[in-house]
């Protein structure tokens, strides 16, 4: 097992390497001088060349690409993605301001979808072909079809206009004032957490609809004659244990990557 | 699942041949059965065949020219002139969200067509190569599917910038890997099977191995990856022109539509914020729901999977 977890995790190192570098040519190959860029602004006019070429120098945009990947590589193994361009300020705090709302965001999200998808998941696999499951079908096809987006406006819209409402601009902590963190948070957790729900339905009913397919399952029903609480408890209970795990390493996914989106 | 494997078990073991009568003697009764069978699929391909005919008629089904501006119609409220009321510019809405299907359905279409088809040669050749090529092949593959669909095609667009021929590479490219993935394990399954095999052994070059053998019993696998991914680029596409990094002013887009004024306007005139929304989600749903049929019609297998 310890083997196991070793391998995958050393396979990783050349698919990260990889994406790295992806992300580095990616932005090289932009046409378009980013010295030039800053120096020019937007106003066009007069360019000093000198000058340019002096930033060039101090950005260490001269030196040979090879070189610029490493150093940056070396500066990311240490956590430290370099300053940006135009604030000057290092990237790691741009980002880790935003990090702890969009962790608080995705936990609830998974939370809220998990509590959604999985009953209505094991109803639609326990009736499958019968109309609980064509209802259950429709909806998570629906709500995969409505951009998150779009329901976050429309959200906003109905509490301003039917209820004379909206959230607390300013953030606020939830370690300073929770019923104020939850009024400006459960709407972003709900937009993103419905869209989320549709896509763990689908999961939780095809798994379900497998465990039901297994050996054991057909074994039980065959010794109980058809005794459907224990059918059913097993196999909600083998979802359940799936479905969970899958939320685990969503949360490890949304945890070490914040940039996540469900789709 | 007994079922479904005894189908693909049947069709493996008769390859499709190449048949040039297929479409004329066979799709008719096959559409027929799939309307009957699938009444889900068929409601969505029903929206999709309006949408795509709204696009092509766009010109004769808009009443106004959908970038005329007129400042003393500003946020009309939906009336009998303007079914779905006008935006900040006095533009009619109904004729943006018309013409705004030409924009998603192309989109759409070359995109998912490109990346799918991309995937697919890439699928194939690495699994009929196999080894070393196949190996690297799916690495690289690996590398592009560590990234999100959204993240990955907003990098590649920030970089070429904003066009529509650079949005389609943009939603193309993270369509690729995801398609060769899938493509690969079927060219795989065709590849171990004894008329492969047997083919080669009677001497039948690598050429007509593939196209007579391998390419037609992977269509399937093609087809459904094509109509999953439709849904998602034209997903793709409105979240990225909602950002500001799809299709610019004044193009007629229905995620652009939902960016700029319409969250700010909303209390005002909620028309502008909810009619593109709705339009984005029919066409979508519609995708979705002939997808999913389509696949359940075409490999029994893959039903229960994703």
């Amino acid at each position: 097992m310890w083997q196991y977890i070793l391998k995958r995790v050393l396979l990783m190192i050349p698919t990260l390497l990889g994406a790295a570098l992806l992300v580095f040519l990616l932005m090289h190959v932009v046409p378009g001088d980013i010295a030039l860029l800053i120096i020019g602004g937007d106003q066009g006019g007069d360019i000093n060349y000198q000058e340019v070429a002096h930033l060039r120098e101090q950005l260490g945009l001269n030196r040979p690409l090879y070189v610029q990947f490493l150093s940056w590589i070396w500066g990311v193994a240490r956590l430290d993605f370099g300053n940006s361009l135009w604030t000057g300020a290092p990237v790691i705090e741009e980002v880790s301001i935003r990090l702890p709302v969009t962790l608080e965001v995705a936990i609830f999200a998974t939370l809220v979808s998990s509590l959604i998808a999985i009953p209505l998941g094991t109803l639609a696999a326990i009736r499958q072909d019968a109309w609980p499951d064509y209802v259950v079908r429709v909806v998570s096809i629906g709500g995969l079809a409505v951009p998150s987006f779009w329901v976050g406006i429309l959200i906003i819209l109905f509490l301003v206009i039917f209820f004379r409402w909206s959230p607390p601009l300013e953030f606020v902590s939830p370690f300073v004032d929770p019923w104020a963190n939850f009024q400006q948070l459960v709407w972003p957790i709900l937009s993103v957490g419905y869209r989320y729900a549709a896509v763990t339905t689908r999961m939780t009913r095809s798994t379900v609809l497998e465990v039901m397919r297994e050996d054991y399952v057909r074994m039980v029903d065959a010794i109980a004659h058809r005794d459907i609480p224990v059918v059913q408890a097993l196999v909600l209970l083998t979802a359940f244990v799936f479905v969970v795990i899958n939320l685990i390493i969503d949360l490890l996914y949304a945890w070490l990557d914040p940039r996540i989106s469900y789709r | 699942m007994k079922e479904g494997e005894t189908a693909l078990a049947s069709r493996r073991s008769h390859p499709v041949a190449v048949d040039k009568g297929w479409v004329s003697s066979r799709a008719w009764p096959a559409i027929k059965k799939f309307i009957l069978t699938k009444p889900l699929g068929a409601a969505g391909g029903a929206v999709i065949v309006l949408m795509v005919l709204a696009a092509l008629f766009a010109g004769v089904i808009a009443p106004y020219d959908p970038i005329a501006i007129n400042q003393r119609l500003q946020f009309s409220p939906p009336s009998r002139e303007h079914w779905f009321g006008t935006d900040e510019f006095g533009r009619d809405l109904f004729s943006r969200i018309i013409y705004g299907a030409r924009i998603a359905l192309f989109i759409g279409f070359t995109a998912s067509f490109l990346g799918s088809t991309g995937g697919a040669i890439i699928g194939v050749v690495s699994a009929y190569l196999g080894g070393k090529t196949d190996l690297l092949m799916q690495r690289v593959m690996d590398i592009l599917l560590a990234f999100p669909l959204l993240i990955l095609a907003l990098a590649i667009v920030s970089v070429l910038g904003r066009s529509i021929p650079n949005l389609v590479l943009a939603i193309a490219i993270p369509i690729i890997p995801r398609t060769a993935r899938i493509l690969r394990s079927s060219a795989l399954a065709v590849k171990e099977q004894m008329s492969v095999e047997a083919a080669r052994a009677v001497g039948s070059s690598h050429q007509r191995v593939m196209f007579r053998h391998i390419i037609p019993n992977v269509m399937a696998p093609y087809l459904i990856m094509l109509t999953a991914q439709l849904g998602s680029a034209i997903l793709v596409e409105a979240s990225l022109s909602f950002l500001g990094l799809g299709t610019a002013e004044p193009t007629p887009s229905w995620g652009l539509m939902l960016s700029g004024g319409a969250p700010l306007y909303a209390e005002k005139a909620p028309w502008v914020a909810i009619f593109p929304g709705l339009a984005i989600s029919l066409v979508i749903f519609g995708f979705n729901l002939f997808g999913d049929s389509l696949r359940d019609a075409l490999d029994p297998k893959l039903r229960h999977r994703q």
